[in-house]
């Protein structure tokens, strides 16, 4: 059953990369847009064991870096979501969170999420710009990111309490 | 009775979370998969022919297909503000327009002088050489983000269009950049934008060679950087600058890039630093043109150089 999970959180975050590539950038904000996979990733590791979200955020930010059109160096949105899945393994509380709680967790994690590609960036030495201009960038997608919050979380969230609903269903037919 | 609602909810949560619920992230994994990430990024950044390359293909050539449904998907959407227009804003947005295109007609007019003496120039230095090529349209199917902090594209045009890697990829005002990797039908153009791209420019009146710098910074204001090579040479403003490349390198030659809008000098540098405002209005990207040699096949209709469909 949680590998079901899995399967359908991997179509969503496909489907949220198309979604930000080709019907986002009509809406950008001075180029930036929400980055709807970091969302995902963080709605993953809302309903998924700790080891499995490691590896989503792994999976999601390598399926990031090789996605056209990216041309930076492979690997580095896979370390900095792999982050942001730690981020939400350790965070992740022990009763189910309110609305109020994952946003501030969105917002935490899309500020991580972005520190991290930009760091990666600035050792391997690709042009970033200006450490002004960087973290103007950041907190812009902090922004957006929270914008699209409400839009991804609650739907995602939705699917999966039905998947877990109907399991549980055929689980007490059986 | 008060203590009823908290047990109820963490029984939901422990239904919903299944077996995993709340467990601690493993040291090990952590750290693999940090490892796997940094050497990728190793892998992919130090290595000239990156092994990596296959794999973006590959991937390329499932998600291209999905990128062009949406956005294909999205372009009805996009016109919906069209539709509330009141007749007043229309009619100052045809007066707008009118001025442009007087400006844009008298723009044609000193560039087409401007192209006439590269061309003779060209002539002069490389001998009797075929200017014309032909070019493959496309559109902008997906956009960089900005965060990601690189410029680039994909379009709808791939190897079976007869597009390929180094190709110059223009818009109807001028230069847009450069094919670095291409699908079997999409490719992924580097903007001039971004901060890693580099142009050879020349000044159109003055004949002077610098490069163009993509600055990195969106929006037209302060995108590109012209470095001229003559270091005593002041550009004059509002001097246009067209490519200078070569017929094998990435750049076609005389192909229109941007105007100059402000000149800085520093003492440092030791040379000229112009500030270029491209042709191109990049927040707005969509038909585009791939120069291909002419004659080459291709899966759609190719605009030949003198004008003609083939």
């Amino acid at each position: 059953m949680n590998r079901a999970k899995v399967v359908v959180l991997a179509l969503v975050a496909l489907l949220a990369l198309v979604l930000q590539v080709s019907i986002l950038p009509h809406v950008a904000v001075a180029g930036v847009v929400a980055n709807l996979v970091l969302v995902v990733v963080v709605v993953a590791g809302l309903n998924l064991s700790a080891s499995q979200t490691l590896v989503f955020g792994f999976a999601a930010g390598l399926l990031l870096d090789l996605a056209p059109p990216a041309d930076h160096a492979a690997g580095r949105w896979a370390l900095a979501l792999t982050v942001v899945a730690w981020v939400v393994a350790r965070a992740r509380p022990e009763v189910r969170p309110s609305a109020g709680w994952v946003v501030a967790l969105v917002a935490a994690c899309s500020f991580v999420g972005c520190s991290v590609y930009a760091l990666s960036g600035l050792l391997i030495g690709d042009p970033v710009g200006s450490v002004g201009d960087v973290l103007g960038v950041i907190a812009l997608a902090v922004l957006l990111d929270l914008v699209a919050t409400p839009f991804v979380v609650p739907g995602v969230q939705w699917l999966l309490r039905r998947m877990d609903r109907r399991a549980g269903r055929e689980a007490a037919r059986a | 009775m008060a203590l009823g609602p908290v047990t109820s909810r963490e029984r939901r949560w422990r239904n919903e979370g299944g077996p995993g619920a709340p467990s601690r992230p493993s040291r090990s994994l952590v750290i693999a998969l940090a490892l796997a990430a940094v050497t990728l990024i190793t892998l992919d950044s130090a290595t000239q022919e990156s092994p990596i390359d296959p794999v973006r293909r590959a991937v390329g050539e499932v998600l291209a297909p999905a990128q062009d449904v949406a956005a294909t998907l999205a372009r009805p959407v996009e016109a919906v503000p069209e539709w509330f227009r009141t007749r007043d804003e229309l009619s100052e947005r045809v007066t707008e327009l009118e001025a442009d295109n007087a400006a844009l007609r008298e723009l044609a007019v000193t560039m087409d002088a401007d192209r006439a003496r590269l061309e003779t120039f060209d002539a002069l230095t490389s001998g009797a050489q075929e200017l014309g090529s032909a070019l493959v349209p496309a559109r902008v199917i997906g956009v960089g983000p900005g965060q990601g902090f690189d410029h680039t594209v994909t379009i709808d045009a791939g190897s079976a269009a007869g597009v390929g890697p180094d190709m110059t990829v223009v818009a109807n005002d001028g230069l847009v950049g450069r094919v670095v990797r291409v699908t079997t039908n999409s490719a992924t153009v580097l903007l001039i934008t971004d901060p890693a791209s580099v142009v050879g420019g020349r000044l159109g009146t003055s004949m002077e060679l610098g490069f163009v710098h993509g600055s990195g910074a969106i929006g037209s204001e302060g995108a590109l950087d012209l470095r001229l090579v003559d270091t005593r040479h002041v550009p004059a403003r509002d001097e246009v600058v067209v490519t200078w490349g070569s017929q094998s390198g990435p750049y076609e030659p005389g192909v229109p890039v941007g105007r100059v809008s402000e000149v800085y000098s520093s003492l440092r540098d030791t040379s000229q630093r112009a500030v270029v405002v491209p042709f191109v209005d990049f927040t707005s990207l969509d038909v585009v043109g791939v120069m291909v040699p002419s004659g080459t096949r291709s899966d759609r209709a190719v605009v030949e150089a003198d004008g003609s469909l083939r």
